[in-house]
């Protein structure tokens, strides 16, 4: 009969199903037609911006979200104007969680659509596959969240903070607190890898110990050996790259060994308060987290923000850093054009140094070097009703380092 | 000493999780011969069940006590659909089988997105399952993984109990050893084919509900899982439930034992290479169904 004849059938396509991914993952867009760059179609009384996020797949928890706040500041801005006097019209992709599709909708719409600016993107490998194209055709990418810095492309804007604003605040928090030893959990691509590189390089010169290293697939679910190989560290702190759902599995894998905030303490820098009512409290309440901006954060600006945010989406949508950052830089955008007087790219970047606004994080700079911005850094904690609230601030804006240059214990990472 | 008996454990329950997701295909593949690409979305489909039957019972314990039921209803009833709709249509033509049962499963996962949109939701867990066992020396055991455990030990002995001394279990283990001859001999294949796709589907319903305790509910989550159970039975050996659970755990804890030496994705990988040799060794799968069949 067909038992074995089945089972033929199924290695087949099981077969099929891998060679599917691996063609997936070794597409590029090898199109070099538009190397001359591709002017952005300004003639009407429009310009268009491409919005790229993931709306499907495991970065949809985070990516939405961004893409609603972009929306909102795009609407503002119609209402008050426009830029320029044109009125923004918004061209969406989906980027789907998957980096080739990054790169080929990134693409479509420098080419196609010839947009003046793209405002997106999540994950650093998702930057990365997009960032030869933008290069290429000379485009500009507006990204709006914190990343592992060394990393500084003329093209790209980097509006959400680099290492020397998150990672090492958040590292100075728990020196200061006297965590003496920390072990490392993080997703398995570039971010988290390179930031516990620099993680291990500041512990090297502070006297911290790293007490073990580990990487789940992005997208895994099974955290039953991590949170042992945790636990049985005895480590003070558990610094947290881990990226989308699987923050999920974890959190609720750590609350399940008996694991607390009080006796070790996670801090986490992809956890926003969007991911905190995904995540649920019950299993996050009393973790620290790491950024610049938190719905609480007190100021005129932001209690505009929160409640124009809230009236567009929901009274129970909460703002988060990414969704600032990434409201932010439409208007910082803007900023730029209108001192420029064009939305040509290379005049749009010479104008860009300086630039101030005053943002719901408080005031941020755009420093036309480094093309990242001056923001100050904010260590928070999570309370039980899902907000995140500030324990400790860096008191300034700090100056972007991406290459952490002014950090000695850093010399031998870029 | 602790480590190494928490890894063992985390070992275990992973292969209760397996087996959970591989147990219903046991039934359809590894029973009936059918290659069911939307088992994973059976499974998916009784995960959103307990996230609907929470947005309406509150309480976390009760809720997730009436999902069970009902999630292998639900999942069941759509593993009947697609076997009267399709797959019966389909008996002499794996191939097609396998197509047709793919589209289905995309189907199934885009009706899942518009329906739940695309961001992924997640359940509460009741109290009592958020905790942990504590035994001496340190070692601590998940209950919601104790949980998953019982509920996978649960249903393979009520499945092995069915299939020995009911009725209906000697009809499906009749049909599965000689069709033919079932049919000559008055059962109602064409009946008994419809309730074990009930049960094979029901089963991995049951499974969607257990995986909410673990991780986040999703529309692709059941094809992260599809090929996992398939490994499992066929490793295990077609149309034998013994070697599915052998295999479940086996698995499990050696997929445990290479996280814990060496990486997450390392051992997958020894997890795959060990499956390859395997079936070049025994390509038939741990155990075989002996029958007198020539076929």
């Amino acid at each position: 009969m067909s038992l074995l004849w089945s089972r033929r059938i199924l290695a087949g396509a099981v077969t099929l199903v891998a060679a599917a991914a691996l063609t997936a993952c070794g597409s590029k867009t090898s199109d070099e037609s538009g190397a001359a760059g591709v002017t952005a179609d300004v003639s009407g009384d429009t310009v268009k911006v491409g919005l790229l996020n993931s709306l499907s797949g495991t970065m949809a928890i985070s990516e939405v979200t961004v893409r609603d706040s972009i929306m909102l500041a795009v609407e503002e801005i119609n209402a008050a104007g426009g830029v320029l006097g044109k009125k923004i019209q918004p061209v969406g992709e989906d980027g789907a969680s998957d980096w080739p599709t990054f790169a080929e909708k990134a693409e479509k719409l420098i080419s196609e659509d010839r947009v003046a600016a793209v405002f997106g993107c999540w994950t650093s490998a998702s930057r990365k596959a997009v960032k030869p194209v933008f290069e290429k055709n000379k485009a500009l990418l507006f990204y709006p969240v914190q990343y592992e810095g060394l990393e500084q492309s003329p093209y790209i804007f980097y509006t959400g903070a680099t290492t020397n604003q998150q990672i090492v605040p958040g590292l100075d928090y728990l020196k200061a607190e006297g965590a003496k030893s920390v072990y490392l959990v993080g997703s398995d691509y570039v971010f988290p890898r390179t930031a516990n590189k620099i993680i291990k390089a500041y512990a090297a010169a502070n006297g911290m110990t790293v007490l073990g290293e580990d990487y789940a697939p992005l997208g895994s679910t099974e955290f039953g050996t991590i949170v042992n190989k945790v636990k049985s560290s005895g480590a003070d702190a558990v610094f947290n790259t881990l990226n989308g759902d699987s923050n999920v599995a974890f959190f609720k894998e750590y609350k399940s060994a008996g694991l607390t905030a009080a006796a070790m303490p996670v801090v986490s820098v992809s956890i926003a308060e969007e991911e905190v009512k995904g995540i649920g409290t019950q299993y996050l309440e009393g973790q620290l987290t790491a950024w610049n901006y938190y719905q609480t954060t007190p100021g005129a600006a932001n209690t505009k923000f929160v409640a124009a945010y809230k009236a567009k989406y929901g009274a129970d949508k909460p703002t988060s850093d990414p969704m600032e950052a990434a409201y932010v830089s439409v208007y910082l955008w803007k900023a730029m054009v209108e001192k420029a007087g064009a939305f040509d790219v290379e005049k749009v970047r010479t104008a860009s140094d300086g630039i101030t606004f005053d943002a719901p994080e408080g005031l941020v700079t755009v420093d036309g070097k480094t093309q990242h911005i001056a923001k100050t850094a904010r260590i928070g904690k999570v309370g039980a009703d899902g907000l995140i609230t500030e324990v400790w601030n860096s008191g300034k804006p700090v100056a972007p380092d991406p290459y952490l240059k002014t950090y000695p214990w850093a010399s031998g990472l870029s | 000493m602790t480590v190494l008996f928490g890894q063992l454990f985390t070992g275990i329950s992973i292969g209760a999780v397996l087996l959970l997701i591989a147990l219903g295909l046991a039934l359809t593949f590894g029973q009936m011969n059918v290659i069911n690409m939307a088992h994973g979305e059976f499974i998916m489909a009784g995960a959103y069940t307990t996230y609907v039957l929470q947005q309406s019972i509150t309480g976390a314990g009760l809720s997730l006590v009436v999902a069970l039921p009902v999630a292998f209803v639900v999942a069941g009833t759509m593993g009947v659909l697609l076997e009267v709709l399709l797959i019966r249509r389909l008996y002499a033509r794996p191939l097609d089988t396998l197509l047709v049962t793919w589209g289905v499963s995309l189907m199934l996962q885009q009706l899942a997105r518009d329906v739940f949109g695309s961001p992924n939701v997640q359940t509460r867990a009741p109290d009592l399952l958020t905790g942990n066992v504590a035994l001496p020396g340190g070692l601590t055991i998940a209950n919601n993984r104790l949980f998953i455990l019982a509920l996978a030990l649960a249903a393979v002995a009520a499945l092995t109990l069915a299939l020995r001394l009911t009725p209906l279990g000697r009809r499906i283990r009749a049909v599965v050893q000689n069709r033919d001859l079932a049919a000559v001999s008055g059962i109602p294949t064409a009946r008994v084919d419809r309730t074990t796709f009930f049960l094979g589907s029901g089963l991995a319903g049951l499974a969607g509900v257990a995986l909410t305790l673990l991780g986040p509910i999703g529309p692709t989550m059941g094809t992260n899982l599809i090929i996992d159970a398939f490994l499992v039975v066929v490793v295990g050996g077609i149309g034998q439930l013994k070697g599915s659970v052998i295999v479940a755990f086996a698995l499990g804890v050696l997929q445990a034992t290479g996280e814990y030496l060496t990486t997450l994705s390392v051992a997958k990988v020894i997890v795959f290479v060990a499956i390859v040799a395997f079936l070049q060794w025994r390509p038939q799968g741990l155990f075989t169904l002996r029958t007198r069949s020539l076929a």
